[in-house]
C-alpha cells in the first residue's frame, strides 16, 4: 500500500491537483498535511480538477478530505472540481457530499465564569439534596405506616437478607477494626499517663471514649463505606437497567419493596455492631493495659465499673439507630438520583459515602451538644 | 460477484477448503466448549470479501458464541480463525493490526455510557489516529450522516438516545476508522419494522459504498431476505447450511422448513 500524494499540474488557465495512492484512515495524518496546504491554493487560475484518477483505494477519510477541498477552493472563488472518479467511489463522494459543516462546541465561556457556574450550581445543589433528604425521610415513614397498618405487607425475607450483608457480613471486620482502635487508644493513654503517674486513668479514658463516642462513630463510618455505599451501588443499577420502573407499573412501590427492607436491616443491624464494635474495643484497650501498662484484669474491671455508669452505654448506643437512619436515607436518595451511565453510578456511589460520614458526624455533634445540656 | 459464490447446500470440507483463498474470514474446525457442554464442534465457515452474511440458528445454538470467538472475547479449544489471512492465534501484534480493520457492532450497542455520541464516536479514532480536532469532528459529522442521524444527536448521551438511535450510533462508531469488515450482532433487533428497514437498506449503502464486508447475526427474515447475500446456519455446533435465500427455501431439512416456510416467513417471503 502506497502513501497518498497530491500533485499539482498546471493545464492552460486550470490546475489540476492529481491525487495519487491510497487514501484511507490509516494515512489519515499525511492526508490532513496535504489537503491543509491544497486548500490554502490561491492565484489566478479560475478552473481547478481535483483528479483522483489514480487513487487506488478510498475510504470516509479520503472522500470526506476530497470533497473538504472542493468546498474550501469553491469558497476561494475557484471553480473546483472533482475528476476521474470510478463508480463505486462516485457514490462515497456523494454519500459525504451530504456532510454538514461541523456544529461548533458550545461555546464555554472564560475560566472566571466557570468557576462561579461551579460554585453557583453546588450550592444551588446543596438545597436540591436537602429537599431530597427530607422527601425520602417522608417517603419512608408513610410506608412504615402502611406496612404498620398492613404487616403482611412486611418483607420479612428480604430484611433478613439484608442484614445478613450488613450485620452478620460485617461483624468480622468490624470487630478486628474496633479492637485495634481500642488497643490503639489504650497505648496512647498509658504512655502519656504515665508520666503522671496516673496509669489506672487510661481505664476511664478508654471506658468514656468507647462507649461514648467512638465505638458508635466509628462503627457508623465502617457500615457508611461498607453498607451505604452498596445500597446506592445496587439501587443505582436497578435505576439504570430501569428495573424500579419495572416494580412501578406492576404496582409495587419501590420505597416498600426496595427501600424499607434496607433501612430496616441497617436500623438494626447499626446498634448490634457497634455493641459489639464497643466491647471489641474495651477488649482490646484491657489488653494493652493489662500486657503494657501492667493493669492485670480484675483490677481493670474494678476501675471500668467505677469509672462509666450506665447512662454512658445509653448515649452511646441511642445513637446508633439514628445514624443508621442519615446513612440509610443518604445512601437510597443517591442510588435513586443516578442517571443512565457508569460515570453516574460512580459518582452518587461515592457521594453516598462522603454524605453518610458527613452527616453522621454532624448528628454526632447534635447528641454532643444535647446531652451535654440535658446534663448525661 | 456475491450470488456465484453460494455454495452448495450441504458442506464438505474440501469444498469449503477450496474457496478459502478469496476468504476475508476463515474458520477451520472450530470447537468451542463451556465447561463440558461443547456449543461449536468443528465449525468451518468462510465469509468472501465484499458480501453480507446472514448467520442464523435457533437461540442459544451459538451464534453469538462464534462471532464472539472471531473476535477473541471468547476463547476457542481448537481450530483456527484466520482474518486478512493472519492467523489470530499468530501473536498480539498481528492480532492489534487485524483488530483495527474490524468493526463490531454489538446487540445492545455497547456504547460508553459516561461519553456523549461524539466522544463515542471518536474513541477509536484518536486512538490511532493523530489527526486534528476539526477533522476528527468533520469525520463524526460525516459518520452520522452516513447512518441516518442529524448532527444535534453529537451532543447527547447514550441515556438520551432512543433505541434505534443507539443502534444507528453503535454502527458509526463501529465504522469510525472504516474498517473492512463489520460484524453485526443482531442489528435489528428491538428496531420497528420501519426502522429495521432503514437499517438493512443502511446496511446494504455502506457495503456498496464502503465495499465492507458484512458478518451479520440475525433473526430477522426480513433482513435476510433483503440485505444478506449469503446466509448461513448453524445447528449441532457446525454449519448445517449456507447458500442464498433460494437455496435456503428449496432445502429439506426440517429445521429450515420450518424456519424458513413457518408461519412469520411466509407473512415475509409469501
Amino acid at each position: 500500500m502506497s502513501g497518498p500524494t497530491l500533485e499539482q499540474i498546471a493545464k492552460g488557465d486550470g490546475l489540476a491537483l492529481c491525487a495519487a495512492g491510497s487514501w484511507t484512515a490509516r494515512f489519515a495524518p499525511a492526508l490532513e498535511k496535504l489537503v491543509g496546504e491544497a486548500e490554502k491554493l490561491t492565484g489566478s487560475r479560475p478552473n481547478i480538477f481535483i483528479d483522483v484518477s489514480q487513487v487506488s483505494k478510498l475510504d470516509t477519510f479520503g472522500a470526506w478530505l476530497i470533497e473538504r477541498l472542493r468546498r474550501a477552493l469553491t469558497n476561494g472563488g475557484h471553480e473546483a472540481q472533482i475528476a476521474g472518479l470510478s463508480a463505486n467511489y462516485a457514490t462515497l463522494v456523494d454519500e459525504v457530499r451530504r456532510v454538514k459543516p461541523a456544529v461548533p462546541l458550545p461555546a464555554s465561556g472564560s475560566a472566571l465564569t466557570a468557576v462561579l457556574d461551579g460554585i453557583g450550581r453546588n450550592i444551588y445543589g446543596i438545597g436540591e439534596t436537602l429537599v431530597a433528604l427530607v422527601d425520602m425521610i417522608g417517603a419512608v415513614i408513610a410506608a412504615w405506616f402502611r406496612v404498620w397498618r398492613h404487616p403482611s405487607k412486611f418483607r420479612l425475607t428480604s430484611v433478613v437478607h439484608h442484614l445478613e450483608q450488613v450485620c452478620w457480613n460485617a461483624v468480622p471486620i468490624v470487630v478486628l477494626i474496633t479492637f485495634l482502635i481500642g488497643c490503639i487508644v489504650a497505648q496512647q493513654g498509658l504512655f502519656h499517663f504515665r508520666r503522671f503517674g496516673a496509669d489506672v486513668f487510661v481505664v476511664d479514658m478508654l471506658g468514656v471514649l468507647v462507649l461514648r463516642e467512638l465505638g458508635v462513630l466509628l462503627v457508623a463510618i465502617m457500615v457508611a463505606g461498607r453498607s451505604g455505599s452498596a445500597y446506592t451501588a445496587e439501587l443505582g443499577s436497578m435505576k439504570m437497567r430501569e428495573e424500579i420502573d419495572a416494580l412501578r407499573t406492576m404496582g409495587f412501590d419501590a420505597i416498600e419493596v426496595l427501600i424499607l427492607p434496607r433501612m430496616v436491616a441497617l436500623v438494626l443491624a447499626l446498634p448490634i455492631l457497634a455493641f459489639l464494635g464497643a466491647m471489641a474495643a474495651l477488649y482490646g484497650g484491657g489488653l494493652v493495659a493489662w500486657l503494657y501498662g501492667g493493669v492485670d484484669p480484675s483490677s481493670f474491671l474494678s476501675r471500668l465499673r467505677e469509672a462509666i455508669s450506665i447512662n454512658h452505654f445509653i448515649v452511646g448506643m441511642v445513637k446508633a439507630p439514628v445514624m443508621a437512619m442519615v446513612i440509610g436515607i443518604v445512601a437510597c436518595v443517591e442510588g435513586l438520583a443516578v442517571q443512565g451511565s457508569a460515570e453516574s453510578l460512580g459518582q452518587h456511589t461515592t457521594s453516598s459515602v462522603v454524605k453518610g460520614i458527613f452527616f453522621v458526624i454532624v448528628m454526632d455533634g447534635v447528641f454532643a451538644i444535647f446531652f451535654a445540656t440535658i446534663g448525661i | 460477484m456475491t450470488s456465484t459464490t453460494a455454495t452448495p447446500i450441504t458442506e464438505t470440507p474440501t469444498a469449503a477448503a477450496s474457496t478459502s483463498a478469496d476468504a476475508i474470514i476463515s474458520v477451520r474446525d472450530l470447537t468451542v466448549a463451556f465447561g463440558s457442554r461443547r456449543v461449536l464442534d468443528g465449525l468451518n465457515l468462510n465469509v468472501a470479501r465484499g458480501e453480507i452474511l446472514g448467520f442464523v440458528g435457533a437461540s442459544g445454538a451459538g451464534k453469538s458464541v462464534l462471532m464472539r470467538t472471531i473476535i477473541g472475547l471468547v476463547p476457542k479449544v481448537s481450530g483456527t480463525i484466520e482474518v486478512f489471512g493472519t492467523d489470530l492465534d499468530s501473536g498480539d501484534k498481528e492480532r492489534r493490526e487485524v483488530e483495527r480493520r474490524w468493526g463490531i457492532l454489538f446487540q445492545h450497542g455497547a456504547l460508553f455510557s459516561s461519553l456523549n455520541v461524539r466522544q463515542n464516536i471518536q474513541f477509536p479514532v484518536r486512538e490511532y489516529l493523530k489527526v486534528s480536532e476539526r477533522l476528527l469532528d468533520e469525520i463524526t459529522m460525516a459518520k452520522l450522516t452516513m447512518v441516518g442521524l442529524k448532527p444535534e444527536v453529537a451532543d447527547r448521551y447514550p441515556s438520551e438516545l432512543s433505541g434505534g438511535m443507539i443502534k444507528r450510533v453503535a454502527l458509526a462508531r463501529a465504522l469510525a476508522l472504516d474498517p473492512e469488515i463489520v460484524f453485526l450482532d443482531e442489528p435489528t433487533s428491538g428496531l420497528d419494522p420501519i426502522g429495521a428497514g432503514d437499517f438493512d437498506e443502511l446496511v446494504r449503502t455502506l457495503q456498496r459504498t464502503l465495499g465492507l464486508t458484512v458478518f451479520m447475526v440475525t433473526h430477522d427474515l426480513d433482513s435476510l431476505h433483503t440485505a444478506c447475500d449469503r446466509i448461513a446456519v448453524l445447528g449441532n455446533g457446525k454449519i448445517i447450511a449456507q447458500g442464498t435465500m433460494a437455496d435456503m427455501l428449496a432445502s429439506q431439512h426440517p429445521w429450515l422448513r420450518e424456519y424458513f416456510h413457518g408461519k412469520r416467513a411466509r407473512a415475509v417471503i409469501g
